[in-house]
């Protein structure tokens, strides 16, 4: 078998060192009830090009951006990923190392890092960040208990505008963890009064910009309203490269930016592995969960990282740890920092520039559509979508014409009636002028029908 | 600030021969310069609502070349699988098969968006199924929760189902029973979960120490978490016991499966009993590890915990898969992240398990368990066992034959690393004085092992001599840099880079 | 005034003239944890319990509880080991110390170790 250099003559060699007949003698002092005598009736071994056939035929019954149009967001982003990133995030010093616990050994993996953390900071506009999360998700719950521990509060305010797989998230959490959650059920079209809603058991309040329809915020008052009432603001973003243009929730006074960042250097990869981004003030740092780079220097003087403040961690706190995380999300966090680094100052800036032109196209042609009117007064590259008719029936239709022209609302928020015409639609630098246009036909088409 | 300084470098650039020496990013910032091609957007009219911004962010410009260069050399300077052995205990560092990675890039699969129609995606939902298939059987349980994002994760999902399952019995128990060997992680989820962790010993020879367990048993006593083989390299001989008595009482048994390589194929952990388990994709199975993820913690569950299970999970409808993703009105614990799981980790292991294949896969642990007993055979004279007898996949090792020497496990291991090897895994388990845990895994041949054995065996004679201190407490020397100041990094921790930051002490030029 | 020093078997000692004792660690728990990174000191008027959590102490591998001696409040807390952690390290009997409590039950010194008798749990200990 490929992958296994044993040989039976090498295993003869250290059976005769161990001292015992065969290698199922090594596993004699399992109990026999438990102990499989031979392999399971399962499929045996397959060569590369058998396993190839397999996973290839598998691959052809899915219609993927590089066949389809793709216009679908709702926290997952079709971006275009330079070249040179699977090239180097797939270097075997990348792709086959480890968390860089014995520093001397990685300080490929440290340097990035540090850098990775350095680029969060800046455009969140925070003081300081992690060395990156599971994905947006799970740092924002991990976000909502920091503020509980720093506080020493129970209960928290989620608007109802963020992604409700967040706010499922943050639930469960909710749930085991003790606390609790105060969510208004999302209405359509209603403003949120949260600033009302602060008072001083409250422990943070969780908001999202772009928020899960695609508007606008800017939640400097509400900073200001909740820093008054001793809460902690946590500012979610779902779409990464609106920061190359928006004010930052740095700026607007969050106290901890949690977010998404797939939409650099990452593949749709039907919803996974992503990379969670977290970021917070310097004030907090040993609250934050997660590993964090530093930066020092070695026994001559040269400066050289470590991974630090890991008392912090479960491996040494246990079950005083500020969080049980232990993988992070290494080789997605390096995807992503080559990507902005690729970009830099000038190309993230046009990047988001560009989506906004593309998404302000898309918003102009359909909304030129009989019957459909756009929702948002402000949006990114993301918005939502009256139709005169079903939108989980439209959207069926449009892929048929080979386009992912949107998903329903209802595929979040069940079967709610007020839902059924409702639609999510995002178009980004990959979507081009023409393709644009021919959705808009296509959706007119398929509307009118 | 340079990296460099004129009294230790021999050159006059900073590098050695091909280890070179490479600044961050923002110090190689020429501004204008970018990477991509993006052409000019006017946005005077826009629907950004006043919110657009004009600050200066402070990312740097670098073009393609620079980008590839910078990268290219953080890469030599990092160790990995593909270099050499990468022997740490109970992370199962096993070779990653590049046909793993081609196949997680085909186009149907890197690039389908998770809110497509179903209709579109049947493919993807079936490499899931087909994965849980696998993982079902392997482990000969009911059911398989896919989306826990890596073990820790997993584990969240295991201890949640059980604290679902008493609550939906309506019983309060607050205590979890977690071996002082575990990993950090158990007692940490425990808490997490709302339990109060409560201790077991283990006994003279390495395992749960029945007679304590069963002296804990009571009502109050939700679970107990167990690590199988543990974090010893020790199966835990009276698991199917523990698994009857914590039964008995009302109570669940989680098996934290990281060290799930020992026996896969050859025992299931469903026949000891247990009620739930993670297992690591990407230890176990392949997935690459890149430096410290992503990885991918599917958690198998009995019947009775089978109901409890998160959100989403796949259903076949008329001839469908569909993904039902709305925990609303049933049993299940909730939604733990976003989407569905680690798609391109699934990739990666169903690759894997398929290119192996049940005979495959008995080999697999075969050779692990091997490999381990092997370097334990070879250094058991000359270095100190922790236990008598053989081992599974890891052989553990204390430091008492350091003893007097002068040498501690972290300068051992640190001469290590001049001997070209990443070290095993130090400190851990917390119940050996200075651990060392060493898990070689099945993808090293013996010609490799030899090799590590070689010089494990050559340091410890030169440490038992007691002539050369010196060369352990200052190892590493061949590395492009030496032991790091820990110290100063946790007392004045230096984040990020900043163009008005004070610089760590340095003699710099 | 007279002030007596008392120890606890994990390593905190404890100065007491009259309700008032001033707790810190002892040399030999420095020299056990290492380098001390950081130190986590508890809110002034805290009222802490006999052999419960008081504070914490870390080192760049290890984050150990301090534990109060006996029971009383927290009348101050040094924060200079706040900005410079080392001194634990550098004066763990002396400018190394961690807290001063108003004691609420002096029978509680009952029991504690004295010097000597430290010296000799320590030496049992290696």
């Amino acid at each position: 078998m490929r992958y296994l250099p044993i040989s039976d003559a090498d295993r003869q060699r250290m059976l005769a060192k161990i001292g015992v007949a065969s290698v199922d003698d090594l596993f004699n002092h399992i109990p026999a009830a438990v102990r499989l005598k031979k392999p399971l009736d399962l499929p045996h071994h397959q060569g590369e090009m058998e396993v190839e056939r397999h996973m290839t035929a598998l691959a052809a019954k899915n219609i993927g951006a590089t066949k389809a149009s793709m216009f679908l967001g709702a926290g997952a982003y079709n971006h275009h990923i330079p070249a040179a990133v699977d090239h180097l995030i797939q270097r075997g010093e990348f792709l086959t190392s480890y968390t860089p616990y014995q520093p001397e050994l990685a300080q490929g993996t440290l340097q990035y890092l540090f850098e990775f953390q350095t680029q969060v900071a800046m455009i969140t506009g925070m003081e300081v960040a992690n060395a990156s999360m599971y994905d947006g998700s799970t740092a924002a719950a991990e976000a909502v208990m920091m503020a509980n521990r720093i506080t020493k509060r129970q209960e928290v305010i989620v608007s109802s505008l963020v992604h409700p797989h967040y706010l499922a998230v943050i639930e469960t959490h909710a749930r085991f963890g003790g606390f609790k959650v105060a969510s208004e059920p999302m209405v359509i079209g209603r403003e949120e009064k949260l600033t009302k809603m602060i008072h001083d058991q409250i422990s943070c309040v969780v908001v999202q910009t772009p928020d899960f329809f695609g508007n606008l915020h800017d939640f400097t008052e509400l900073a200001k309203a909740c820093q008054e009432k001793g809460a902690l603001l946590i500012v979610i973003v779902t779409e990464i490269i609106s920061l190359g243009l928006l004010k930052s929730p740095g700026e607007m006074g969050a106290d901890i930016v949690v977010a998404e960042g797939q939409s650099l250097g990452n593949a749709l990869s039907f919803g996974g592995p992503y990379v969670g981004l977290f970021a917070t003030r310097e004030k907090y740092i040993r609250q934050m969960p997660g590993r964090l780079a530093g930066q020092t220097t070695d026994a001559d003087g040269k400066r050289g990282w470590v991974l630090t403040l890991s008392t912090r961690e479960q491996h040494i706190r246990r079950e005083k740890a500020t969080s049980n995380i232990c993988t992070n999300s290494g080789l997605c966090a390096l995807a992503f920092t080559i990507h902005l680094s690729l970009l830099g100052e000038v190309g993230f800036r046009r990047l988001a520039e560009t989506n906004h032109a593309r998404a302000s196209l898309l918003a102009s042609e359909i909304g030129k559509i009989r019957g459909v009117s756009i929702i948002n007064k402000t949006f990114f590259n993301e918005f939502t979508v009256v139709l005169p008719k079903s939108a989980k029936i439209t959207v069926d239709r449009l892929a048929s014409y080979g386009i992912m022209g949107g998903i329903p609302m209802t595929r979040f928020y069940g079967r709610q009636l007020e839902l059924s015409h409702v639609l999510l639609i995002c178009a980004t630098e990959m979507n081009t002028e023409n393709e644009i246009e021919s959705f808009a036909k296509v959706l007119r088409k398929v509307l009118n029908d | 600030m340079t990296n460099i300084t004129k009294k230790t470098s021999p050159t006059i650039s900073g590098n050695q021969g091909l280890k070179l020496e490479e600044q961050l990013i923002f110090e190689q910032d020429n501004p204008g310069i970018s990477g991509v091609d993006f052409p000019a957007v006017d946005l005077s009219k826009n629907h950004l609502g006043g919110l657009l911004s004009n600050r200066r962010i402070g990312l740097p410009g670098l073009s393609e070349p620079q980008i590839m260069r910078h990268y290219t050399r953080l890469s030599q300077k990092n160790y990995a699988i593909d270099a050499g052995i990468f022997p740490l205990g109970s992370c199962t560092m096993k070779h990653n098969p590049r046909l793993n990675e081609k196949m997680a890039r085909l186009p149907g699969l890197g690039d389908i968006h998770p809110f497509q129609p179903f209709e579109t995606i049947q493919g993807a939902l079936t490499v899931i199924y087909q994965l849980a298939d696998w993982l079902r059987q392997l482990t000969g349980m009911a059911a398989v929760a896919m989306p826990p994002a890596a073990g820790a994760h997993g584990e969240l999902c295991g201890m949640m189902a059980i604290r679902a399952a008493l609550d939906h019995r309506g019983e309060k128990r607050p205590r979890v029973l977690v071996p002082e060997s575990a990993h950090g992680t158990n007692p940490a989820t425990a808490a997490a979960c709302g339990f109060q962790v409560d201790p077991i010993p283990a006994n003279a020879k390495g395992t749960i120490d029945l007679a304590a367990f069963q002296a804990k048993l009571a009502p109050d006593v939700a679970a107990i978490m167990i690590t199988n083989p543990n974090t010893c390299g020790l199966f835990e001989t009276e698991i199917v016991q523990i698994a009857k008595d914590i039964h008995k009482i009302g109570g669940y048994l989680y098996c934290d499966g990281a060290n799930f390589n020992a026996i896969v194929g050859r025992v299931r952990p469903g026949d000891l009993g247990i009620d739930c388990m993670h297992i690591n994709l990407h230890k176990t199975f392949s997935t690459p590890h890149g430096g410290g993820g992503p990885g991918s913690g599917p958690v198998v569950l009995a019947q009775s915990l089978a109901s409890f299970a998160p959100v989403p999970y796949i259903e076949l409808r008329a001839g469908q898969y569909q993904l039902v993703e709305n925990a609303k009105g049933t049993n299940s614990l909730g939604r733990l992240k976003a989407f569905h799981g680690q798609m391109g980790m699934f990739i990666r292991a169903l690759t894997y398990i398929l290119s192996h294949g049940a005979d495959g896969l008995w080999q697999v642990s075969g050779d692990a368990v091997l490999n381990a007993n092997y370097i334990r055979a070879c250094l058991e004279k000359t270095m100190s066992p922790a236990f008598s007898g053989t081992c599974m996949h890891e052989a553990l090792f204390s430091d008492n034959f350091l003893a007097d020497t002068g040498v501690t496990t972290l300068d051992f291991a640190k001469a290590l690393i001049d001997e070209g090897f990443h070290p095993m895994t130090v400190y851990f388990p917390l119940v050996v004085h200075g651990a060392m845990l060493v898990e070689p895994t099945e993808t090293e041949s013996l010609a490799s092992l030899d090799q590590f054995i070689a010089s494990m065996e050559g340091l410890a004679q030169i440490a038992k001599k007691q002539e050369s201190l010196d060369s352990f407490k200052n190892a590493p020397i061949f590395t492009p840099r030496r032991r790091l100041d820990e110290t100063t990094a946790a007392r004045n921790p230096i984040l990020k880079w900043s163009d008005q930051q004070k610089t760590a002490k340095s003699d710099a030029t | 005034m007279s002030k007596t020093t008392y120890f606890t078997s994990e390593h905190e000692w404890i100065v007491v003239e009259k309700d008032i004792g001033i707790v810190g660690i002892t040399d030999y728990a420095q020299k056990q944890l290492g380098d001390v990174v950081f130190v986590e000191l508890p809110a002034l008027g805290k009222k802490v319990i006999k052999g419960k959590d008081m504070a914490v102490v870390e080192s760049v591998k290890a984050a150990s509880e301090v534990y109060a001696p006996v029971s009383g409040e927290v009348l101050a807390v040094n924060q200079d080991l706040v900005n410079q952690p080392a001194t634990v390290n550098e004066d763990a009997t002396g400018k190394g110390w961690f807290v001063s409590l108003r004691l609420s039950n002096p029978k509680e010194l009952v029991g504690l170790m004295d010097l000597k008798t430290y010296q000799n749990f320590v030496k049992g200990l290696s």
